[in-house]
């Protein structure tokens, strides 16, 4: 009995640092909207600055302040930050939101490698706390048990803040409406900033508070991030409590989940936000959200399919591209299979984010799936290619039928966080369930049948594969099908008032673009002759999100041209430095700002203006022969 | 008209927020080819009434039969089937999409093509469209796109969409709301040209009264969430209740006052 106690209270005091993290999205979020994908950055900014401090910095005082001084550091930080970036995006669509956001967490990821260098940094004990309470013959540590007092503590601060401070009343306002308050007058810039402030400190206080009990290590923004989401989506958005209470039942859920199902406990978190999800699609302590204002869309250029000459044009291009072996070398190949690839997994993430208008943030769970079908089918069953090739990418499918059947319930930013969550799932299960899935090590010797060993032999199949993928990614595009999809996307009231039935229409689409994925993840498993639980990470889902937004979410053949130049870019990056991340984060953060059409729209917007002077011109030659 | 089926029938209907009474105990009916006004004042309860009508809102109580059918509580698109069109107060369209297309989605989903994933959408049912959008005078405007359209013609091409699935019964809210005077007009004699030629049922509210005392055959008059009057507009305009709430004592909507309307 004793056991059990002690394993909720160390639930309870892991339960301290995801409440501060998920009350400070969810405060950021409630005023700017905005879904700070950087806050698990911040939050391990906090645990390696708190470190410096704590080192630094002597005795007790020293301890306390140190812990203190860095999160107040992080958090000026974060004000730098929320005034450079944050201000230019503020009327962003969502999706270029997090991608800013997700670019500062991979440039702060290798900032910190810079800085702390790559090894992990467990901090000195918190002075007064080096103990543990003699539990009826269980150790509890004392620390564990200040956290668990202080973690109510803060809720009560947090509550004062907002009930009895003048501020705290335009902060409530703001959730509400903000709109309103800046038509009363208040500074909404400052107010933003001031509650970006508020998050950002309290974040890095939860990775400050962190040290004394684990390392500092460089996967913590994101392992946290994920679990704040997990969070902020079973307790609602926007609600402090409802962060509180589920930051406590997820905490206490891995506990015991470790007792019960001791490979895969994530699984139990997961149901229980399943259920959360079916009941009250808006968590638990959130209010259903208005339908979220429209942005407006960066171009009202309608798509079109491609006219006579531009198909020939298409051909012409492919013809070069299978020329390719004859005057590129293996390593050249190699490259080119793999980018053909990305082209397949961007063009099914495209599908289902610019023709569907949902932005999976976990995309590579469906690509992963399809590498580890194939793994499956070649190494246990020892499956002939060509079947693993067709039957491997079900195991997407499958995912995606499940996975999306929940997803579609929610959208926006509830969309893109819980795909992200699943994903992680799948993630955790390949990385943990060893016997099945070789855990870390993966699965090795996936290698492809003679016919497509050679590189040209196996570049001509996934040239084929990627082009077969495209096209009929294309034509259902422009299918009745398609069509009602963008009528979900478009205006949701409307499609469903012509009897659509857009849920199952989304579902349908998240399946299609979940089994595309898969079928790239079947080659891709051939291509290395092995599958990692990387090949379902998080980086290799933003990496399809990145390629979509580089050639244009608004166009229809952005994500190929994306996926060439990103994967290209990405592959020449690796090999010439060691801070890909650094560039990588300031790219996303520079298309988002610079450029959010992409190199496609923004060739196509330059076309529209030509056409239309050139128009205009004609029409001023016919006012002038009429005069 | 007393040989015309009835299409839409309301008894008793209900819905309250959290202790107000948005609507309160409503009944009419509508038969073929009749054009019937809901009008009173903002907040009397009519855009809450209207969305239970094609399913938006889950009524709180009463019942909706709509072509003999129970539809209480259904779905929209399940509404949308028994051959119901629905406009909205704030159009909704698809932005992306040009003039042509919102409506061949429309005539897609008519034609129960939606999971069609093989065909070309961009031919499919073209001529339909096209017809559907000569109709409603938009046929110049069939390769524009919608998010670039002035807003009556947006109000136009609704229109359109609604009459797609060629319905028994329409429901407008606030057809003319946000169009010049001019537009108001004609939009509101277009929609009840085409409801008297195809004996479609027309359900509108709207706070023109200009555009209601002409047009519909019977008025239904809200207030706070109750029917206080109901009849022709004859009736209606001398109906003391209705003149102190919504209609006031200085304007006489009669046929002299309707001609001097701008058109």
């Amino acid at each position: 009995m004793a056991f059990y106690v002690v394993q909720f209270l160390t639930g309870l005091a892991s339960a301290a640092s995801l409440f501060l993290v998920a009350s400070g999205l969810s405060i950021i979020f409630g005023v700017t909207r905005i879904v700070n994908f950087a806050h698990g950055a911040f939050y391990m900014l906090g645990a390696f600055v708190a470190y410096t401090l704590t080192e630094r910095l002597s005795g007790a005082l020293g301890f306390w302040g140190g812990i203190l001084l860095a999160s107040l550091a992080v958090a000026v930080f974060g004000v730098l930050i929320e005034m450079i970036l944050l201000r230019r995006i503020y009327r962003s669509p969502e999706l270029f939101q997090l991608l800013a956001t997700f670019g500062l967490t991979l440039m702060i990821e290798d900032l910190v490698i810079l800085i702390w260098g790559p090894d992990d940094l467990l901090g000195r004990r918190a002075p007064g706390l080096r103990g543990a309470v003699d539990f009826f013959g269980q150790q509890v540590p004392s620390y564990d048990l200040f956290l668990i007092v202080l973690s109510p503590i803060v809720l009560g601060i947090l509550w004062l803040l907002f009930r009895r401070t003048r501020w705290g009343v335009l902060v409530r306002a703001a959730t509400q409406d903000r709109d309103m308050v800046a038509a009363l007058g208040v500074n909404q810039k400052w107010l933003f900033t001031s509650v970006f402030a508020l998050g950002v400190f309290l974040a890095a206080f939860g990775g400050a508070l962190r040290i004394p009990r684990d390392a500092a290590n460089h996967a913590m923004d994101l392992s946290v991030i994920v679990d704040v989401f997990v969070v902020v989506v079973i307790g609602g958005l926007g609600s402090i409590i409802g962060a509180f209470v589920a930051a406590v039942l997820v905490s206490e859920l891995n506990a015991f989940g470790i007792l019960i199902f001791p490979k895969i406990s994530i699984i139990l978190v997961f149901l229980v936000m399943a259920v959360v999800l079916i009941v009250r699609p808006w968590g638990l302590f959130g209010k259903p959200e208005a339908p979220a204002r429209k942005t407006p869309g960066l171009t009202v250029q309608p798509w079109r399919p491609l006219s006579a000459n531009e198909r020939v044009a298409m051909i012409g291009v492919l013809i070069v591209a299978a020329a390719l072996p004859l005057f590129g070398g293996t390593y050249v190949l190699t490259v080119a299979s793999e980018i053909a690839i990305f082209v397949i997994f961007a063009a099914s993430l495209h599908f289902l984010m610019s023709v569907g208008g949902l932005a999976s943030f976990g995309h590579a769970a469906y690509f992963g799936l399809g590498a580890y079908g194939v793994a499956f089918l070649a190494k246990m069953a020892g499956l002939p290619m060509i079947v693993c090739l067709l039957i491997g990418p079900l195991l997407g499918l499958l995912g995606a039928a499940v996975f999306g059947f929940f997803a579609v319930q929610l959208s926006g930013v509830y969309f893109a966080m819980l795909t992200l969550a699943f994903a992680q799932i799948v993630w955790s299960i390949a990385f943990q369930w060893v016997s099945v899935t070789g855990g870390d090590n993966g699965i090795l010797g996936v290698w492809p049948a003679a016919w497509a060993s050679g590189a040209a032999a196996f570049y001509w199949l996934s040239l084929g594969v990627a082009v077969l993928v495209v096209a009929a990614l294309r034509a259902m595009t422009f299918s009745p099908f398609g069509y009602a999809l963008r009528a979900t996307r478009d205006s949701a009231l409307r499609s469903e008032a012509i009897g659509i039935d857009n849920k199952r229409i989304q579902w349908t689409a998240f399946v299609i673009a979940g089994t595309a994925a898969g079928i790239g993840g079947a080659l891709f498993a051939f291509l290395k002759g092995s599958v990692f639980p990387d090949n379902v990470g998080i980086s290799l889902s933003v990496d399809a999100l990145v390629m979509v937004l580089l050639g244009g979410v608004e166009t229809i053949s952005g994500a190929i041209v994306g996926a060439i130049v990103y994967k290209a870019l990405n592959i020449w990056l690796v090999s010439h430095t060691d801070l890909s991340k650094l560039v990588l984060g300031a790219v996303i953060v520079l298309i988002v700002v610079a450029m959010p059409k992409g190199i496609v729209g923004m060739i196509e917007t330059l076309q529209a203006r030509r056409g239309r002077s050139t128009k205009s011109a004609m029409l001023a030659s016919r006012v002038e022969s009429a005069e | 008209m007393s040989a015309a089926p009835v299409l839409l029938v309301v008894e008793g209907l209900t819905k309250s927020y959290g202790g107000v009474h948005a609507v309160r105990d409503v009944s009419f009916s509508l038969s073929a080819g009749e054009i019937l006004a809901l009008i009173g004042p903002n907040g009397a309860g009519k855009s809450t009434c209207f969305n239970m009508l094609n399913g938006q809102v889950t009524p709180g109580g009463g019942r909706v039969r709509l072509l003999g059918r129970d539809t209480t509580g259904e779905k929209p698109r399940a509404v949308w089937r028994l051959g119901v069109g629905r406009t909205f107060q704030i159009t909704a369209t698809f932005p992306t999409m040009t003039v042509r297309e919102n409506v061949q989605v429309a005539l897609v989903s008519h034609h129960s093509r939606l999971f069609d994933m093989w065909s070309s959408a961009p031919k499919l049912a073209r001529d339909e469209a096209e017809r559907l959008l000569d109709l409603v005078g938009m046929n110049g405007y069939a390769d524009r796109p919608c998010g670039e359209l002035a807003y009556g013609d947006l109000k136009r091409l609704e229109l359109a969409i609604a009459l797609a699935n060629q319905p028994k019964l329409l429901l407008m809210d606030e057809p003319t709301a946000g169009m010049a005077p001019r537009e108001r007009v004609e939009l509101m004699r277009l929609t009840a040209r085409i409801a008297r030629e195809q004996s479609i049922g027309v359900l509108f509210t709207e706070h023109d009264m200009d555009v209601v005392f002409e047009h519909a055959d019977r008025i239904l008059v809200l207030n706070r969430g109750s029917l206080i009057a109901e009849g022709v507009p004859e009736e209606v305009r001398r109906d003391p209740q209705v003149r102190a709430i919504y209609l006031g004592e200085g304007l006489v909507y009669d046929a002299r006052h309707r001609d001097g309307a701008p058109a």
